[in-house]
């Protein structure tokens, strides 16, 4: 039993990595990966709220939204799946409200740290792509604890290591048309093909 | 006047590019291009979204409290995703299985909310629908691009159409298995974002 949720750990962070293996978060992965130190924040600031949003979004999903959630209430039939998106990035976007919140009364010192990098994270798609992996591989609440934590992980480590290679980069003569957007997609892809040689493996 | 719809309707394709340039909207661009089939239903629900959502956030950009707008911008736009998504399911369904989570994952696209918020908000509805098909079209030149040299150079057909003689089946191409793969994805955008640089040279960022 433990060895499945440890191999689903595993998995979500190397084989299955949502930035390189899915592509999700792009959009702040390549944006945000300027300097190692803020791509640490905002590293850490995913795997806390995918660790939270996707344990919610498993329960909405098992209690109100999947087909026959509402057998107790004489609705057999009655599926509200359709209603999955915007249930999701409701819960989402209101969790990083909350989140900011309670950052800022409790810790302080995380709260100026994190601070300008959680409301960004409402429209990082690594979230909102977390909790429909999660829906479309039917797991349930325990998996999608390990699934959340561990693809939130596997997303930071991904960023962090970008922010380190575009780091050193600055001391190479890159061509002129090259540089800034594109030499960082043709590094992301370098890193990806680095993680393709996880695929396989198994525990 | 006319002039002024016809730059902010086709500026976006290759001046403005939102891929190229403004840095909205990878993630989807990498992931659903491995056949140009379904990079072209994905390309269009994004195009129709983009430019509807522009119409509705502009329609009522006068009556939305500033400090609330980013929830009824993520609102109005998973209405649309929604409605996309179920036409995709009931019309094609086959596509809606590959295209898997990338038809959700329409509401966290960056164009959407980027254009929603830098453009509608300022502009009257007719200016900002045609900013959203722009967009659309802009991001729909990308995907076709990068789709057409996967699909061609990974399994060597188009539109599922054999197109060069495969060798495994009596041919002389052999295919690159590495095409339809995640890397050559985010290869194939740094070339392109390469070659329309060298090309528009005022695009080149400064370090």
């Amino acid at each position: 039993m433990f060895e499945h949720y440890l191999s689903l750990f595993v998995k979500s962070i190397f084989m299955e990595n949502l930035a390189l293996a899915f592509f999700l978060g792009m959009c702040t992965y390549l944006a945000v990966s300027k300097k190692v130190e803020t791509a640490l924040g905002l590293g850490v600031a995913v795997i806390v709220v995918q660790g939270i949003t996707l344990p919610v979004n498993n329960l909405l999903y098992t209690a109100l939204l999947k087909k026959g959630a509402w057998t107790w209430a004489g609705y057999p039939e009655l599926d509200l799946t359709f209603l999955g998106l915007i249930t999701y990035i409701g819960v989402i976007a209101s969790m990083v409200q909350i989140l900011e919140m309670a950052l800022d009364k409790f810790v302080p010192s995380l709260y100026n740290a994190l601070g300008i990098f959680l409301p960004l994270i409402t429209v990082n798609c690594a979230i909102l792509g977390g909790s429909l992996l999660m829906v479309e591989r039917d797991y349930n609440f325990a998996e999608s604890v390990t699934f959340g934590i561990g693809s939130g992980v596997g997303w930071a480590l991904a960023i962090i290591a970008l922010a380190g290679v575009r780091e050193k980069m600055k001391y190479s003569n890159v061509p002129p048309a090259l540089r800034g957007l594109g030499i960082t997609f043709i590094t992301v892809g370098l890193m990806a093909m680095a993680f393709m040689l996880f695929s396989g493996i198994q525990l | 006047m006319a002039n002024k719809y016809k730059e902010v309707l086709l500026d976006p394709i290759f001046n403005n590019n939102p891929i190229g340039l403004q840095v909205l909207g990878i993630c989807s661009a990498l992931a659903v291009t491995t056949r140009l089939q379904t990079a072209v239903v994905m390309a269009i629900a994004v195009t129709l979204v983009t430019a509807f959502s522009n119409l509705a956030v502009s329609l009522i950009r006068n009556h939305i409290p500033s400090s609330i707008r980013i929830l009824v911008e993520m609102t109005i736009i998973a209405s649309l995703v929604i409605i996309a998504d179920q036409f995709i399911k009931a019309f094609a369904y086959d596509i809606s299985k590959q295209l898997s989570i990338f038809v959700g994952l329409i509401i966290t696209n960056c164009i959407l909310m980027g254009r929603a918020e830098a453009f509608a908000l300022k502009n009257p509805p007719l200016i900002s629908f045609l900013d959203g098909i722009g967009n659309g079209l802009g991001y729909t030149f990308v995907l076709l691009f990068v789709g057409f040299f996967r699909e061609l150079l990974g399994t060597g057909r188009l539109f599922n159409i054999p197109i060069l003689p495969v060798a495994t089946e009596g041919g002389w191409y052999t295919i690159n298995g590495l095409m339809v793969l995640s890397p050559s994805a985010f290869f194939l955008i740094g070339l392109l974002i390469w070659a329309l640089r060298a090309w528009k040279p005022e695009q080149v960022e400064e370090d």
